[in-house]
């Protein structure tokens, strides 16, 4: 049994404890905002938050959750009013927009560390993210417009 | 598009018909009762139409598409008596706006208030929505004037019931945003008053259906509509096909043939089965080569969840015969290419005497391009739910052609089509792959097989990858001089790249006539002595095609062959690519007998001047002919595709390593008029990033027959560390509505490659003429200085 919370909610699950946090979150959760892309950690299309870190849900067993907390897309802010998603809308980032909740996912967790970061910055933290379209730099000033939303990084 | 005279079929078979461009040679099932009988050898009989082409269509554009076009309002409208405007979008979303520009343009010509518009999605269903087939860059193109019939349709029949209510003059009455007022009598009303009286009315057309003038339009144009769903992406609320859930449905992924044309010879499901989760493990039947839109075969796994189903597959012990493909091999498969383009081959077009004028010309270059295979890897795999019983079926499914995906199941099935329903989901991509439905079809045959429970199958991004329908690969050579005083002569291009056709029926081994004519047989070009040739090419994987299609290789190859030759002949590349293209002027398609997409030449003509226009807006934007130090360079390129115009200029700088930076990319598009310029301004951004990219690192390998790369770690996707620094896009012709429409989707893609590797000879020197460009500018300082 492992115990866990998924956006403030408290879960148990008794199934095998090696499942990828992602198919927990997908097929039993139902919570569809993490994405599959690869299964090897190479896309970033599964970004979640693990006691507000970005992580690759599609190598992270279930287990590794256990008493921590888990944060996905559906989690981020109830109403889509997180500086980031804010900024991506304004911007119209999204093409096909599948990898955008773990871009967003990704970019959310940046910010905490470097309110304010440069091009290199953004660059050396969303590499993982995969973007199959092309927004990359829709996402770049993206993240800039989020900084100012916040108030300027402070 | 089915040519006359021939019966069109709708069932099943129609799916191969309606291959990429209306112009592709009818392909046509032609014993519907033969398929019928399922997939077994054999029974999947195709045969080729007729070739027509020195018989251009009669029908042009959406007209001459299976399903038409349709402009009733009463398909695609409906106002509620709260004045809620839903409009129905009947075009597959997979990044390019669709859903957005659709219900934009009908809100524009109905005066609907956007805030009060919802969207809903089509289902799949050609004979009521018109064709719903989205790929070939036609959305707009060929839906722009029927949408806006019904938009105005649809205020007219609002004026009209209010006219009847008020008992004044329907020309007195205004429409604007949600509101119908009578000036006169000072009378008002919501479009919600009269929606159910306006339903009621007989449609106006022909003359009585008065069009806005484009001076009037609100939205189209503009530029200030954020994509529809952007919200519900941003939250993680957007349902793609991949996240379908349906109560009590099942999981499944499929083991398929690595080989294309491969079978199980035996299998052991024994180990899988003991997987915690799995709940049965079968085998899926495949079709023969060639496979078009039918599942492949192998062993299907199904589980609880995702998970347990690719663990189980994990355990699966197969025997393959991996059949008749299994040496296919991309070192020998290139050798074979080159020692094919290197003798004369099938004679696709000439005009002068080329071979004459090549042999007495004194600055020429013989040279050749080398495209490789690629994989879509929309970010999205392909994934479907399908519940399919005796009585019916329904799926899920991220399809770009929802008709085709129904026409498939009803066959496999042996349903009619109406007990067939096809919910289109968006799409996390689709770049072409997912115009296949083969995903589905596995996942329909999987349900009936299990009575009716609803099946989600998922493609692993290895199944992605080693299964796709890859784009075709290509070895261009061409030949080409310049006359004495610089100016292009003379120039030869043979073109060798297995055809799309080898899908659908016995292979050609040459190129169509519709990928001739994407950058061959429609090139605006004003050398005097031009030759095309087309060289034999066996197809040995499912070959399907890629956004741009055959305009990669053969744009790759013509614009830096064109870059090649200006250095020859001391020219400066601009100055030379505008003499290639020649002088401002019209070419009739019909002289150069390419399909012209399907289009009608009269409308659609090459323009070389528009051509021009566009090279010259890029070269003005990127600042050419600044001095710039070595290692750093600027190299253009210019293309029609699509029937749309775009040139590239990008700036690159390589590192002492060989290393690529892009600090800036110009790309001006002439696409007539822009229903959405937000959306043309972010696919040109999204191609010229897919276009550095497939360049830079783009490429699926064979040996023993099947794939080498399988996931994101070998077959290497640009990221963000590889985006331009900015893209600055210019549009170019974007209100001038006096023209016809061209594709948006896929025309940024062709000229960014050409431009990146003339960019990089400007910089270093170094001729890139195979791609993916890879490791090949690795000390590429001391190679220059070995060249003196």
């Amino acid at each position: 049994m492992v115990t866990l919370t998924v956006n403030g909610r408290e879960q148990r699950f008794d199934g095998n404890p090696e499942m990828p946090l992602l198919w927990y979150l997908r097929d039993v959760l139902g919570l569809t905002g993490a994405k599959y892309g690869c299964g090897m950690a190479l896309c970033g299309v599964c970004t979640i938050h693990l006691d507000g870190v970005a992580m690759r849900a599609c190598v992270t067993p279930v287990a590794a959750a256990e008493g921590r907390q888990v944060t996905t897309i559906e989690g981020l802010s109830p109403d889509a009013s997180h500086p980031v998603q804010q900024a991506w809308t304004e911007l119209n980032v999204a093409q096909c927009g599948y990898c955008q909740c773990g871009q967003i996912m990704q970019a959310a967790s940046l910010l905490k560390d470097k309110p304010k970061p440069t091009d290199a910055d953004i660059d050396a933290a969303m590499v993982g993210n995969l973007c199959r379209c092309g927004t990359y730099t829709r996402i770049r000033a993206a993240i800039h417009l989020a900084v100012e939303k916040s108030g300027g990084g402070a | 598009m089915m040519p006359d005279g021939l019966d069109g079929p709708r069932g099943a078979a129609a799916a191969p018909a309606e291959a990429h461009d209306a112009d592709a040679q009818p392909i046509v099932n032609v014993s519907r009762r033969a398929f019928l009988l399922g997939l077994g050898a054999g029974a999947l009989v195709l045969a080729v139409a007729p070739a027509l082409a020195a018989d251009p269509p009669r029908r042009y554009g959406g007209d001459g598409m299976p399903g038409g076009l349709k402009d009733d309002p009463r398909l695609f409208v409906a106002i509620a008596a709260d004045g809620t405007v839903t409009i129905l979008n009947h075009r597959a979303e997979m990044g390019q706006g669709v859903r957005t520009s659709v219900p934009m343009i009908i809100a524009d010509e109905l005066e609907a208030d956007w805030a009060r518009v919802q969207v809903r999605q089509a289902p799949g269903d050609e004979t009521k929505y018109g064709n719903q087939n989205t790929d070939g860059s036609r959305s707009i193109r060929h839906n722009f004037e029927p949408l806006r019939r019904a938009g105005a349709a649809a205020r007219q029949m609002l004026i009209a019931a209010a006219a009847a209510s008020w008992k004044v003059p329907a020309a007195e009455i205004v429409a604007e945003q949600h509101v119908l007022t009578h000036a006169g009598s000072g009378r008002r009303a919501g479009y919600g008053e009269f929606a159910a009286a306006a339903a009621a009315l007989p449609v106006p057309s022909g003359e009585a259906l008065k069009l806005k003038q484009p001076a009037q339009f609100r939205y189209i144009g503009k530029g200030r509509i954020g994509g529809i769903d952007n919200r519900d992406i941003v939250s993680g609320k957007a349902q793609y096909g991949i996240d379908t859930r349906v109560p009590g449905m099942v999981y499944a992924v499929v083991a398929r043939p690595p080989v294309y044309g491969g079978r199980v010879k035996r299998h052991d499901a024994a180990a899988a089965l003991k997987v915690p989760g799995v709940l049965k493990v079968l085998p899926l039947d495949g079709a023969p080569i060639p496979s078009a839109f039918f599942p492949l075969g192998g062993v299907a796994v199904v589980a609880e969840n995702t998970w347990a189903a690719i663990e189980g597959r994990k355990a699966l012990q197969i025997e393959w015969d991996h059949g008749p493909n299994a040496g296919y091999d991309s070192q020998r498969y290139r050798a074979a290419l080159e020692t094919a383009s290197r003798a004369e081959g099938q004679l696709v077009y000439e005009r002068g005497a080329t071979y004459a004028e090549l042999a007495k010309a004194e600055r020429k270059i013989a040279v050749e391009y080398y495209v490789p295979h690629l994989a879509h890897a929309p970010m999205e795999p392909p994934a479907a739910v399908v519940r399919a019983d005796a009585d019916g079926a329904e799926a899920w499914a991220c399809v770009q052609a929802p008709q085709a995906t129904r026409a498939l199941l009803a066959g496999l099935l042996k349903l009619p089509e109406e007990r067939v329903t096809i919910h289109q989901t968006l799409l996390g991509g689709g770049f072409g792959r997912k115009s296949k439905p083969d995903f589905v079809a596995e996942a329909a045959v999987l349900s009936r097989a299990l009575d009716g429970k609803p099946v989600k199958l998922t493609w692993t991004r290895e199944d992605d990858i080693v299964n796709d329908y890859f784009h075709t690969v290509s070895l261009e050579r061409i030949e080409a001089a310049v006359d004495a005083a610089g100016k292009p002569l003379a120039w030869l291009h043979r073109s060798a790249a297995p055809s799309i056709a080898s899908l659908f029926g016995p292979d050609p081994k040459h190129q169509r006539d519709f990928e001739l004519g994407q950058g061959l047989t429609d090139l605006a070009t004003a050398v005097p002595h031009y030759r095309v040739e087309n060289p034999e090419a066996p197809a040995h994987t499912r070959i399907g095609w890629f956004r741009s299609v055959y305009n990669i290789p053969h744009a790759f190859a013509t614009q830096s062959a064109v870059a090649e030759l200006a250095h020859a002949a001391g020219r400066d590349p601009k100055d030379f690519l505008l003499d290639f293209i020649g002088p401002a002027r019209t070419i009739d398609p019909v002289s150069m007998k390419t399909p012209n997409y399907g289009e009608d030449p009269a409308r659609y003509p090459l323009d070389a001047g528009r051509l021009r226009r566009v090279a010259e807006v890029a070269a003005q934007g990127a600042g050419w002919g600044r001095t710039l130090p070595r290692g750093k360079g600027l190299g253009i390129a210019a293309h029609r595709s699509f029937v749309s115009y775009v040139a590239v200029v990008v700036e690159v700088e390589v590192g002492d390593d060989g290393t690529l930076s892009i600090p800036r990319v110009d790309i001006a598009v002439d696409c007539g008029p822009q229903v959405n310029p937000e959306r043309v301004r972010s696919q040109m951004e999204g191609a010229v990033i897919q276009g550095l990219g497939l360049a830079a690192t783009g490429e699926i390998r064979f040996a023993e027959g099947r794939a080498v790369q399988s996931n994101f770690h070998d077959y290497l996707l640009p990221r963000i560390d590889a985006a331009p620094r900015a893209i600055h896009v210019h549009a170019v012709g974007a209100d001038d509505y006096a023209r016809p429409l061209g594709g948006v989707g896929e025309p940024g893609l062709p000229p960014v490659a050409p431009a990146l590797t003339n960019a990089i000879f400007a910089a270093t020197g170094q001729r890139i003429r195979s791609l993916p460009i890879g490791r090949q500018l690795a000390g590429w300082r001391d190679a220059g200085k070995a060249d003196g």
